[in-house]
């Protein structure tokens, strides 16, 4: 029993992930290690690759800071109600639910060119849907349950003594945050990171709604994996997404890590 | 008054209005915005757009499709989880590791990794064709790509639960002369329930949401190989914002129903 158990997991593993990932590796380099280098070399994959790191940039940094806020003001904001905190607690998992295809459509119906936000952000030169600042916003809603779901349990678990005993000793709050709190959220934090940064790299449905995956202007490498597919152009498709799963895999393993030192704690 | 104190107070409260703003204007002004948008041109509106028989084929066959997916990884997950907490074998921490790279990946790779693996020109694909099998753009493929990125949910939902399992009560089900079948469905099935029941339910919600990997393997044919969310797409695409929106808040309210439900079972477990 236990024998075909196992082997029986093997396959599962195999057939689903490990085989695909060596197929996608020998489908970009199919026609030679050229072949590879071409295709990642072209200007509009050199153009996405870009656009994807930007997006991760600037996702990671707002939704970082801004998770971490609402982290602490859930679990420890006593300036709101305990309601109106249970209530943010539920709305901050929302955005698991939404398919991405729906939160680009969100954004696109809220600011898109034909809505009155659309209009007067247009007509102060500042075009929103179907260019970066959209694709940030799609990326942004996409993302921001993950760091405030990894610091949350963790302020829950440290409790307020330590915090509580440096504010009657006089500390300023700022101080109390990054000399008693800090310290114990910091993985936390770290794994969040990873987990944002991650997820905002393989963001496909949002993005490609709001960007209109426009070449060389708002395609991201997710985007233009899908249209290299569309092409037929398999081993270009293949090349670019085999960049991507190598930084996912590297991501996978920095959590691992992670996760260790978390424990640890 | 002190003015450095009203400083810090002003600081303060500035900073707490731009982080509630931000979560409000990010999270909920959105999905706010697609129920007003559309339900205010009517009901009969938004009736008209659910009616359209492509667009609740599209949902229909989501929920099938998901349904398959979800069933399949119920049983898969329970026994991945299983062998990985209870058994030693070689290989055993590459899997572990492994188990979430469905998550880790963009979604579009995903679904690129199965139509490379089952397409017309790949041994799989040309094995199944020749019996007379379509997989790729057809459902088959639709169940792959949801069953690959739902892969994680019910093994991670289970293992803790395994790990925590009282060995004693296990053993005492031995000594009192059960069989191993018994002992697994009277002892250890019941303490994974909770875990199978919570882990299929988020692969489920995901699984009616999944766009990237479906989208590639996915067809367009109404009612057969179309979702939802690629039907979502394709009304985005052609400006057809209203029945892209109808269909949208169809599947988001069912989504947020199982959410809502997800919930209610961990709490229960928590205040257990």
């Amino acid at each position: 029993m236990r024998r075909l158990w196992i082997t029986l997991t093997w396959l599962v593993f195999s057939i689903l992930i490990l085989i695909p990932l060596v197929v996608l590796t020998t489908g970009a380099f199919d026609e030679g290690g050229a072949g590879f280098v071409q295709a990642l070399s072209r200007p509009e994959a050199l153009h996405a690759l870009m656009m994807t790191g930007l997006i991760v940039l600037v996702v990671t940094a707002l939704n970082g800071i801004f998770g971490i806020m609402m982290g602490i003001y859930l679990v420890r904001g006593t300036w709101l109600s305990r309601k109106l905190r249970q209530l943010f607690n539920s709305i901050v998992d929302l955005p698991y639910a939404v398919s991405p295809v729906i939160g680009g459509l969100m954004i696109v119906l809220l600011l898109g060119p034909d809505t009155v936000i659309g209009t007067f952000f247009e007509q102060i030169g500042f075009k929103v849907v179907y260019a970066f600042p959209g694709m940030v916003i799609a990326t942004l809603f996409v993302t921001f349950p993950l760091m405030v779901r990894e610091v949350m349990p963790v302020l829950q678990e440290i409790g307020t003594d330590q915090e509580e005993a440096a504010s009657t000793l006089g500390a300023y709050s700022w101080r109390t945050f990054w000399q008693v709190t800090w310290p114990s959220i910091r993985w936390a934090v770290i794994y969040g990171t990873i987990l944002t940064v991650a997820r905002s790299l393989g963001e496909f449905g949002a993005v490609l709604v709001v960007s209109g995956n426009i070449i060389n202007k708002t395609q991201t490498a997710t985007t233009l994996v899908y249209q290299d597919m569309e092409n037929f152009n398999v081993t270009a498709a293949n090349g670019v997404a085999l960049v991507l799963a190598v930084f996912s895999i590297g991501l996978l393993l920095l959590m691992e890590r992670a996760k260790k030192r978390k424990e640890v704690l | 008054m002190n003015s450095t104190l009203l400083r810090h107070k002003g600081w303060t409260w500035g900073f707490r209005t731009t982080v509630l703003l931000y979560f409000l204007i990010l999270i909920v002004l959105p999905i706010a915005g697609v129920y007003v948008n559309s339900l205010s041109d009517g009901w009969t509106a938004f009736v008209q757009n659910i009616g359209d028989p492509i667009a609740w084929k599209a949902v229909l066959l989501t929920l099938k499709l998901a349904l398959t997916a979800t069933i399949i990884n119920a049983l898969v997950g329970t026994m991945a989880a299983w062998v990985l907490v209870r058994y030693e074998f070689p290989g055993k921490s590459l899997l572990n590791s492994i188990v979430d790279l469905p998550f880790a990946l963009p979604t579009a790779v995903g679904g690129l990794m199965i139509l490379v693996l089952l397409g017309p020109n790949s041994i799989v694909g040309k094995a199944a064709a020749s019996v007379g099998l379509d997989l790729v753009f057809h459902q088959p493929a639709i169940i792959v790509a949801m069953v690959f990125v739902t892969f994680p949910f019910v093994i991670r939902a289970i293992q803790p639960l395994l790990e925590e399992l009282d060995r004693s009560a296990e053993e005492a089900s031995y000594t009192l002369g059960a069989s191993r079948t018994r002992t697994f469905f009277h002892v250890i099935l019941p303490a994974m329930v909770p875990g199978i029941l919570s882990g299929a339910m988020l692969a489920f919600s995901r699984a009616l949401a999944e766009f990237g990997a479906v989208v590639l393997v996915a067809g367009n044919i109404p009612g057969r190989t179309l979702t939802a969310s690629v039907y979502i797409f394709g009304e985005v695409e052609s400006d057809n914002e209203a029945g892209a929106a109808a269909v949208s808040i169809l599947l988001l309210t069912l989504s947020f129903i199982i959410l809502w439900l997800i919930n209610l079972v961990q709490t229960r477990r928590m205040s257990r």
